[in-house]
């Protein structure tokens, strides 16, 4: 068959093209003893027991920033939705829709990088599907993951676990995704070190598991930021949350960007990143479980959930004031996953 | 920041001292949408004695352009052949028809930018296109405004031309001292606009007024400085002009950009949202740049837009009453749809009020739990 | 709109300056204050150099100027 630099809409016809398409540069980067049955569902094995299933779309431009792109970003983020529900990812669906003409060298990078990533990630992709639709729509490309997963026996998490003392953590430097996304949009003659942190944090999860620190609850505070998250945590679970900005890791660079942008670190996005809840007594224990993981280095205490219950979540600032944090409305910052 | 809490605590006591010898609670008022969101985010108000407030003023210039240059704005953007060029904090106020943004979705070809020489250049690269640049801001921004005037010239470009909307601070302050309602004992004058202005340009309100006033920058060991400092004047019945920026913030300021942009614009009334038409108080064009004037242009007119019924935005920032005392906050009158200039930016007093403002009813954690 | 952050020259190039930001460099216009050379600390506000400071002042007025990551 002829080669091709750019998508076609035959590409989406589900004609031979689009087999070509599909063997070249799909199969070729995440082929699996799965997806090689070539049906129309892959087939997993799976005990009995609980499975969590999981959807997302990805629609962040540029489709490429420093530290990821939207490959990384889709298996990242649905591996990380089945892993905070202590789940073990068993295989990924991959939906791509392309706008006609787009380059097929950029199609081939994005799919590097979903299959690096599902292998850091030990899953497979196992079945997909394939649009193509006019030209200059869908920004070039679209990718939509949804991910299943089983939940061991056993593993109870969720705002009505939570309990008065539990410590608040968090793996690592905060807003680095949505500030690495933003400048690469709005000031690319800006060079930073700003990287997005996007990466899928099941290995780390299984380990802080692993350790049997009691775990109440899990979360990546992916578009709002951690101030979202928190906010819902508090609301949730019907008791103050306190947090001290003290303890809240942020690069240097990070938090200048930011001031520079007018942003509240807090309130920017994170594809990398794990909030966990874990009972007063096993903190410490959970703590070094990270730690000792590749992505959780710069892991901390970030603060406690206490009796008050009016759902709030109160920010102890650097210089001692308090104020109340708030989930952000969510018009402020622009798309970035 | 263990070194920055000693300042900190510090700071607070001298205002602590300073505020038990107040015969009344005093309010003062900073004039800087960036003091505004500062504050709260450090949780400034729940730092201050009880009987010292911090009000915010007419600071946040978004907030205070006129319904109708915001519609200039809009028109100019969705002329054919014209690329707009904003500041993001431009994009989603709305105008009597409709944002930028919405100008944007509808198929205008409005782009962010961060300096406005950006716009200059993007005009320079693409001589097929007119660019528009759309700008608002105090003193602070009003020079780049200028410059890119200036690089245009220079460069002898055919294709821009400015929609601004800058303002003047002092006449309106001025404005807000003259009307003897006002119940405010001290301002926090802005930081980053005095950098341009100087601290020198507020001693008029002291000399004319008897007005304290002290410059600030946006640190919170910053902020409780000049209100400490703002808190010993009224105590001791000694308005002063004093600057706790002065790293910062020289008496005469950057004369230089000061020129620049005389040499641009030359004073106009303008109308600020709430406040009406101030004199003196806004920037026209110079007629030798004229052909960088997007009204003339263009032959845009502004229109006036009559005021949302209910709306006490005009009371919220001469500090007479507070963003919850409005009976449209947080219902009819919302950061996702506002009626009011103060709801409008982010900077805006009932914006921030509505997103921090339960902060301030909030009792700490170890006391709700006694 | 007032946001203004604290950098340092790194180079002049004409009428612009490559300043460093806490690891972060943007070029910025200098019109503003044309004297300012390589090694100065300046103040920036959208896109411009507005105000030189010396910086041993900027380390002591600015917190993000710390020293420490997470702080």
């Amino acid at each position: 068959m002829k080669a091709f630099d750019h998508i076609l809409m035959a590409h989406g016809g589900g004609g031979q093209l689009m087999d070509q398409l599909l063997n070249e540069v799909v199969r070729a980067r995440v082929g699996n003893e799965i997806l090689a049955q070539g049906m129309d569902s892959g087939i997993l094995q799976t005990p009995a027991g609980r499975l969590a299933i999981t959807l997302d779309g990805y629609v962040v431009t540029p489709p490429f920033f420093p530290g990821g792109d939207i490959g990384r970003l889709a298996i990242s983020g649905t591996v990380n939705d089945l892993a905070v529900c202590g789940a073990r990812p068993l295989g990924i669906a991959l939906g791509l829709i392309m706008a006609e003409g787009l380059e097929r060298s950029i199609l081939e990078r994005v799919m590097d990088s979903i299959a690096a990533t599902a292998r850091e990630a030990n899953v497979k992709v196992v079945t997909g599907d394939t649009k193509v639709v006019g030209r200059g729509q869908c920004d070039g490309l679209y990718v939509t993951t949804a991910g299943i997963g089983e939940v061991p026996a056993g593993l109870i998490l969720g705002h009505a676990e939570v309990r008065t003392g539990d410590k608040i953590l968090i793996n690592g430097f905060i807003a680095d995704h949505g500030l690495a996304v933003m400048l690469a949009r709005e000031m690319p003659h800006l060079t930073t070190p700003i990287r997005s942190d996007a990466a899928p944090l099941n290995g780390l999860i299984e380990q802080v598991l692993e350790s049997h620190a009691k775990v109440r609850f899990m979360r990546d505070p992916t578009r709002a930021g951690i101030s979202g998250l928190l906010a819902d945590l508090a609301r949730a679970s019907r008791r103050r949350v306190v947090i001290e900005e003290e303890c809240l890791p942020v690069r240097r660079e990070t938090r200048h960007a930011a001031e520079m942008l007018g942003l509240d670190v807090m309130e920017v996005a994170n594809e990398g990143k794990v909030v966990m809840v874990v009972a007063d007594e096993d903190a410490g224990k959970a703590l070094t479980a990270m730690r000792s993981h590749p992505l959780g280095k710069d892991a901390a205490i970030i603060g406690e959930v206490t009796d008050v219950t009016d759902g709030l979540c109160e920010l102890h600032t650097t210089s001692g004031g308090r104020r109340v944090v708030q989930k952000p409305l969510g018009e402020q910052l622009p798309r970035i996953c | 920041m263990s070194s920055g809490r000693t300042t900190i605590s510090e700071v607070t006591g001298r205002l602590g001292a300073a505020a038990v010898r107040l015969r009344a609670p005093a309010a003062f008022m900073e004039v800087c949408g960036t003091h505004t969101v500062s504050a709260f985010r450090c949780g400034l108000h729940s730092m201050l004695p009880a009987n010292v407030k911090l009000l915010s003023g007419p600071g946040c210039p978004v907030c205070v352009t006129a319904q109708g240059d915001i519609d200039l704005m809009v028109q100019a953007a969705e002329l054919p052949g014209v690329t707009f060029c904003t500041y993001g904090d431009m994009l989603k106020v709305p105008g009597t028809h409709g944002s930028l943004d919405a100008a944007r979705g509808r198929g205008a070809d409005v782009k962010i930018i961060y300096s406005t020489l950006d716009a200059v250049k993007w005009a320079a690269d693409h001589p097929k296109q007119h660019v528009v640049l759309g700008a608002v801001g105090f003193e602070t921004t009003t020079p780049a405004t200028a410059a890119a005037i200036l690089e245009a010239d220079r460069r002898r470009l055919s294709n821009f031309s400015v929609l601004a909307s800058h303002k003047v601070l002092l006449p309106a302050l001025r404005a807000l001292l003259d009307d003897r309602q006002i119940q405010i004992a001290g301002l926090l004058c802005p930081g980053h606009a005095s950098v341009i202005l100087g601290s020198e340009a507020f001693r008029p309100l002291v000399d004319d007024y008897g007005f304290p006033c002290v410059v600030a920058g946006f640190e919170p060991e910053q902020m409780l400085a000049g209100i400490a400092r703002l808190t010993e004047m009224v105590a001791t019945g000694r308005p002063e002009l004093d600057n706790v920026y002065r790293q910062v913030v020289k008496p005469e300021g950057n004369p230089l950009a000061r020129r620049i942009i005389a040499n641009v614009f030359e004073p106009a009334p303008a109308n600020w949202r709430a406040l009406g038409v101030i004199p003196g108080s806004g920037l026209a064009i110079r007629p030798q740049f004229s052909r960088f004037d997007a009204t003339l242009r263009f032959e845009l007119v502004a229109k006036d837009a009559p005021e949302p019924a209910g709306c006490r935005c005009g009371q919220v920032i001469t500090g007479r009453c507070t963003p919850a005392d409005c009976g449209l906050f947080g219902t009819r009158c919302t950061p996702m749809d506002p009626v009011g200039p103060c709801m409008v930016s982010s900077e805006g007093s009932c914006a921030a009020w509505f997103k921090y403002g339960p902060s301030v009813a909030v009792q700490p954690a170890q006391e709700a739990m006694r | 709109m007032c946001l203004a952050v604290p950098g340092k020259v790194i180079r002049k190039v004409g009428d612009d300056a490559d300043v460093d930001l806490q690891g972060n460099q943007l070029r910025v216009s200098t019109v503003l204050v044309p004297e300012v050379k390589e090694g100065d600390w300046v103040l920036i506000h959208a896109g411009f150099a507005i105000q030189t400071l010396d910086e041993e002042s900027a380390r002591e007025t600015f917190a993000l100027l710390s020293e420490l990551e997470t702080t």
